[in-house]
């Protein structure tokens, strides 16, 4: 039974639907795990509201996805959540890796000062669920329905119908648009027949957390390669609020996953690994392996894929969670745009355009740090263990040392969105690139000032007028100006979700008001590539 | 494209040849193995030429799948 946390019994209440066996909604949402409530609580932001559906009744059982990186914390404080993940969360950056007794390896996630976030905050995922749930309540918008199970759903161009189950009987709710956010074994994708692909890896991992008071371990993430504790494998390390550790240990391919789930056994392990005298308590264990895949398209008419309904990932660099998020964060401005009349509906294809990409790039990171992580032949193994015994005096072994790429923010390089430079520029993020945050003194930081609309980022003094926009200015000198390649009369067109749309060395009034249009999916060339 | 150089480079093969033998004398099969692997991948560092590694690749893939069919 955990000790540090107790799961919250959200209360079922009948729906309406009930009465009379049928309703509708403008937007239904399937799964409120992590990347289901982001996407209700975004939509809320933009004044849509939603209803969330959920099997069951709690949020997550045991700490699941524990590493947020830094553009996720962004993404959780547009959504007024940053402030409590960093008092609850354990800030960390320091990465360490160890081959047998010996350090390999140390990287510094965010070596610069002057950014909000941090480079990743570790907290137990029902926590954020949690306070994602109180969130959502709290906006008025959005309608969850614990103990409502999607039984069945249908897709038509014009709009989605779903058959749900409950306590108290079944219903038919129509919506105009569906959220499949119901994970890895996602129903809704099931019942639509789309197939999901990818690599299967057969290694079988151990996943524990541990709560051990007062350890004496810094905040970093350690990874060992074939340590003496456990031979031949490897383990991961990560501090979570509570005093709890997160500890992941590779069994290898043959392991028998009932035998490997027994307490005693785990604890032997754990003993192994800390030393006889470390008392702990071992509040929750799973075993897994994974895949690789992903759907061929995340739009399917009106029905959205986020998170691990589209795409799945190895554990290792944190891109299962974090990229659900940015999946949430990038498609809301959009949804509430189309609902709003704002934009046509074709704007809703850059979602498939822009997160398959940024799904490819984190299959291909995850794909490579397991390839590494579990060696598959004995000339595999001999190449890993060279790299990690160059990599202390060798600066280029120390770049192919990959136990987890860390995730970052994908560039949304090739984007229909997107209005290419004109000029070289040198520096500063480019057309698709996430804002990158500075310290403006005593007005805060950079990212506190862009809201949920786009904005116009001018650095000094003449601000060119363009109706639609929201107008930021700033100095053209200082460390915001330098990190954004900024001289006076720059500007930057931001969409809502913070990328940068366009660019401007001089802000001619016509171009930006061409670059808007471009962002709302309004302009020809789109409307012809989307046809 | 890139191409592998045919014409012979080495001043002393034979040398070269007795002193990577040399670094394995006290080596287990396991020492062995990573020591190949990371002799090329320092080599592959110094040569930082990703398409003339792809050639030598090919080029040690063929020689030695060929020979292993023809025994």
């Amino acid at each position: 039974m955990p000790a540090t946390y107790t799961n919250p019994r959200f209360g079922f209440r009948p729906p309406p639907e009930l009465a009379t066996g049928e309703g509708r909604t403008r937007v239904a949402i399937v799964g409120a795990g992590v990347v289901g409530l982001t996407a209700a609580l975004d939509l809320a932001r933009h004044g849509i509201r939603s209803i969330l559906l959920d099997d069951d009744d709690t949020v997550s059982f045991g700490s699941r996805a524990i590493c947020w990186s830094k553009r996720t914390l962004e993404i959780y404080d547009r959504l007024g959540l940053g402030q409590r993940l960093l008092d609850k969360g354990v800030t960390w950056k320091i990465g360490k890796v160890y081959f047998k007794d010996q350090l390999a390896y140390t990287f510094d996630l965010l070596p610069e000062p002057g950014h909000r976030m941090p480079a990743f905050v570790n907290l137990q995922q029902y926590y954020l669920e949690e306070w994602l749930v109180e969130a959502c309540e709290a906006s008025g918008l959005v309608e969850l329905r614990w103990k409502n199970r999607v039984e069945d759903v249908g897709s038509r161009p014009d709009g989605v119908f779903l058959r749900v189950s409950t306590p108290a009987g079944d219903y038919r709710l129509e919506a105009d648009w569906l959220l499949a956010c119901d994970g890895a074994r996602s129903t809704v994708r099931e019942r639509l027949g789309l197939p999901f692909e990818g690599q299967v890896f057969r290694d079988r991992f151990l996943i524990a957390d541990v709560v051990i008071d007062g350890f004496a371990m810094p905040a970093e993430r350690r990874f060992w390669f074939d340590p003496p504790f456990h031979p031949g494998q490897s383990v991961l390390l990560h501090k979570q609020p509570d005093s709890m550790w997160r500890i992941d240990f590779q069994l290898g391919a043959e392991a028998d996953p009932e035998a490997e789930k027994e307490p005693e056994r785990v604890r032997s392990r754990i003993r192994a690994m800390l030393g006889a005298d470390v008392p702990f308590a071992l509040e929750w264990v799973s075993i897994y392996t994974f895949r690789c895949r992903r759907l061929e398209r995340f739009r399917h008419d009106r029905v959205l894929f986020l998170g691990d309904s589209a795409h799945q990932v190895s554990p290792f660099g944190a891109r299962g969670g974090n990229g659900g998020v940015q999946d949430a964060d990038n498609l809301g401005w959009k949804l509430a745009a189309v609902l709003e009349g704002r934009a046509p509906e074709a704007l809703l294809d850059s979602y498939d355009a822009e997160r398959v990409p940024a799904a490819d790039e984190n299959i291909l990171h995850s794909t490579r740090a397991t390839d590494f992580i579990t060696p598959r032949t004995e000339a595999a193994r001999a190449y890993r263990d060279a790299v990690l015994l160059l990599a202390r005096d060798h600066a280029f072994a120390r770049a192919m040392v990959n136990a987890g790429r860390l995730s970052t923010p994908h560039t949304y390089r090739d984007s229909p969105l997107s209005t290419p430079d004109d000029a070289d520029w040198g520096g500063g993020p480019g057309p698709g690139a996430p804002a990158v945050d500075a310290p403006l003194g005593e007005e805060g930081f950079l990212l506190d000032r862009l809201r949920n609309g786009p904005t116009l980022l001018v650095f000094g003094p003449t601000a060119p007028a363009v109706p639609g926009v929201r107008i930021v200015r700033l100095p053209a000198d200082g460390l915001a100006a330098e990190r954004w390649h900024a001289r006076s009369g720059t500007t930057y067109l931001l969409r809502p979700d913070q990328h940068v749309a366009a660019r401007f060395r001089e802000p001619d009034p016509a171009r930006i008001a061409a670059a808007l249009t471009r962002l709302w999916g309004r302009d020809e060339p789109f409307a012809r590539r989307a046809a | 494209m890139a191409e592998l150089d045919r014409n012979p480079r080495l001043r002393d093969p034979d040398a070269l040849f007795v002193r990577l033998v040399r670094a394995h004398l006290d080596l287990s099969p396991e020492q062995s193995r990573r020591l190949d692997a990371a002799l090329v991948l320092l080599l592959a560092d110094q040569l930082a030429d990703s398409e003339l590694l792809d050639r030598a690749i090919e080029a040690a893939r063929s020689a030695v799948i060929a020979r292993t069919e023809a025994a």
